[in-house]
């Protein structure tokens, strides 16, 4: 059947519409209910999602949808990440008065956005995936409407996110000039039979790739990152942190791999220079920040371009490996972003690196969460974040990219300060606001798996990597 | 130089001389009115290219419905367009060259000598089936072969109007609002009360 690789998406959206609509008649009978039945769309949609992992690869709907590995497996992580998201912000979201139907409808809107461009095989499609993403993001930024900061930053988003749409489009429009088609794999069959420097062709795929670069945040497309991830509530920061960039590296598999491999040579050079200049801004830069959100923004820039030497490296075991680090990136920042709402509480933002300082006084055993948090972000053995670095290093440097897998390891380093930093201000200082901490149950066992996950899932990496292996195995 | 290439040139000046007022013009009444130009060549063009159907509709929903909510907006609210407008000179030599450089560099790289193949003009061109009416053509597409991508803007549509109605629908504490439902089962008893007084003499 042909409707079966899309059940995820439909079951997602109806269910948007559905607790809508339910929330008019019985949002006061039962309290609750709206999020139980969040969190049980985002699992149906995941079984649903899981059913069809064995159908054989092919282009479904007219050209405009790939149902392969590849889809199941980023729409279940986009699922898992979004149901970590909602039971971190229940608390914090309650207090603030914005844990509305709304909200849930936004979230799920936003993962159906997303659910069509990992699985997007058509510009059309993957475009208004894209676009169906950036409106939840936009409106969930600007939910809380009396805070200025959230406002100001959803406004800083949206402006900048148009740009990047349109720039995207501009490329787009220039690839279908060159190549007569908007079908990715036609796409790519029409520029084997190119001359190989199609100069329309390579102007486009700069445009495209300034598009892309800009939604997954990296230099010199990183202005919004920091303004948005401190502007927004916590909560959102949350869900704008981990599931969208997931998305937005699918699109990079989706355009750059799959459509535009012809002009591999190309990319790898733009890459190459994005990589290190995020690597470079986001780890340096991070290192004067006193508001943690905006350092962990600085740190997520610096991620992304991790995550790129990978994809630079034009082989398929490097996109693996990529795929991979996005995922096990996605887990930290969430657990890292899930402590910040941890120390919050009605009336008070933790915003501050001060805010951190004494956590092992307060509650040892988040400290602890939050130092494997720390740990897997910088990549110290042996938790999963070096396994993840050390994958995707090994990818640049089995491609010939030596003084680029040497840079990234010096920045690593000088990232694994500012980590560090924050685990001495949690361990060795003496805490400035000594109120107990009182989290929602859903955050307490959620963020403890979280963290555990961060040293436990070691054993698996190989597995895991498997699995990635697996996901991108058609992938020229 | 043909009669329909005399008609596709005048309507394309006037297209671009009214898009450039848009945004030139001082008052915004006006820049509105320009749009409404715009648009209304841009459908002459859809007709040259015989696309009656995208023509009307361009008109229909753009003119007729769009651009008089524009018109109604742009007159009840206050666009203080000096404010707007501040700066516009200081950053209008940079912004020109920038401009006019990208332009150039554009237009060396994707000149008509570069762009489109003779061969994908011509897979993009299919003979224009003179007993096909173009309504139901887009019809049968859209339903058909881009029925994933057409439900798709649906929902962005449907998310923008929850996002609007999110952002805007909310109790103020100062906003003074009606509830008909209390309206309605208000009794006289409890607005109007009669009290017994004791006549006073007259002094």
């Amino acid at each position: 059947m042909h409707i079966r690789p899309v059940l995820p998406e439909i079951i997602v959206f109806t269910m948007a519409c559905v607790i809508l609509l339910a929330d008019l008649f019985w949002k006061r009978r039962f309290k609750g209910l709206m999020y139980a039945a969040t969190q049980g769309t985002l699992a149906a949609a995941a079984v649903a999602a899981y059913a069809a992992r064995n159908e054989t690869p092919r282009v479904i709907l007219h050209g405009m949808m790939a149902a392969d590995y590849l889809s199941v497996i980023l729409q279940i992580a986009i699922f898992a990440m979004t149901a970590i998201v909602l039971a971190y912000s229940r608390t914090y979201m309650t207090e603030r008065g914005v844990f509305r139907s709304e909200y849930f409808a936004l979230a799920l809107t936003g993962v159906a956005g997303m659910c069509v461009m990992v699985s997007a095989a058509h510009f059309l499609s993957l475009y208004l995936g894209l676009e169906l993403m950036s409106l939840s993001l936009y409106a969930l930024i600007a939910m809380q409407r009396d805070s200025v900061p959230a406002t100001e930053a959803a406004m800083k988003y949206f402006i900048l996110g148009a740009l990047s749409s349109g720039l995207l489009l501009y490329g787009l429009s220039m690839l279908y000039g060159a190549t007569g088609s908007l079908e990715i794999g036609k796409v790519a069959a029409a520029l084997a039979a190119l001359p190989r420097q199609d100069l329309v062709a390579t102007l486009g795929l700069v445009f495209v790739l300034s598009g892309l670069a800009f939604k997954l945040g990296v230099v010199p497309f990183h202005m919004w990152v920091p303004d948005v991830y401190e502007g927004a509530p916590t909560g959102v920061t949350l869900y704008v942190s981990a599931a969208p960039k997931i998305a937005a590296f699918a699109l990079f598999l989706r355009l750059l791999v799959e459509g535009l491999h012809g002009l591999s040579g190309a990319w790898q050079e733009m890459l190459v220079l994005l990589s290190f200049l995020s690597m470079a801004i986001g780890n340096v830069v991070a290192i004067a920040q006193v508001n943690i959100k905006r350092m962990l923004a600085y740190s997520a820039i610096a991620h992304m371009g991790f995550l790129l030497l990978g994809l630079l490296s034009a082989r398929v075991s490097g996109y693996a490996d990529a795929l991979f680090y996005a995922l096990v990136y996605a887990l930290m920042t969430l657990g890292a972003f899930g402590v910040i709402i941890l120390l919050s509480r009605k009336g008070f933002e933790a915003e501050r690196l001060d805010d951190l300082r004494g956590l092992y006084n307060r509650s040892p055993w988040y400290a602890w969460v939050m130092l494997l948090f720390m740990f897997s972000m910088a990549g110290i053995p042996p938790t999963i974040g070096f396994y993840a670095k050390l994958a995707v290093i090994q990818a640049a440097v089995s491609a010939g990219f030596y003084g680029l897998a040497v840079a990234a390891v010096l920045f690593s380093v000088i990232g694994a300060f500012y980590y560090l930093r924050a685990v001495k201000l949690m361990f060795f200082d003496a805490p400035v606001d000594a109120m107990p901490l009182r989290p929602g149950r859903d955050l307490r066992w959620v963020l403890s798996l979280n963290g555990l996950a961060m040293v436990l899932a070691t054993p698996w990496v190989g597995a895991l990597i498997g699995i990635c292996r697996a996901a991108v195995r058609g992938f020229p | 130089m043909t009669f329909e290439t005399a008609v596709f040139y005048l309507f394309s000046a006037i297209l671009l001389a009214s898009a450039a007022m848009v945004v030139t013009i001082r008052n915004p009444v006006k820049s509105v009115l320009f749009l409404v130009l715009a648009f209304v060549s841009a459908a002459c063009l859809w007709i040259l290219l015989h696309a009656e159907f995208l023509a009307i509709v361009l008109v229909l929903v753009y003119v007729g419905a769009v651009m008089v909510l524009f018109l109604f907006v742009v007159m009840m609210i206050d666009v203080n367009l000096a404010v707007l407008r501040q700066g516009f000179t200081e950053y209008l030599p940079v912004g020109a060259v920038v401009a006019v450089l990208m332009v150039v560099e554009i237009a060396l790289v994707v000149g008509p000598r570069q762009f489109a193949p003779m061969q994908v003009i011509a897979a993009m061109a299919p003979a224009a089936h003179p007993h096909v009416s173009n309504t139901r053509a887009l019809g049968l597409l859209l339903y058909t072969t881009y029925v994933y991508p057409f439900e798709i803007a649906a929902a962005i549509l449907l998310v923008a109007i929850i996002a609007a109605i999110a952002l805007t629908m909310r109790r103020r504490p100062d906003t003074k609002y009606q509830d008909p439902a209390r309206q309605v089962e208000v009794r006289a008893r409890d607005r109007v009360r009669l009290v017994k007084m004791p006549s006073e003499p007259k002094t």
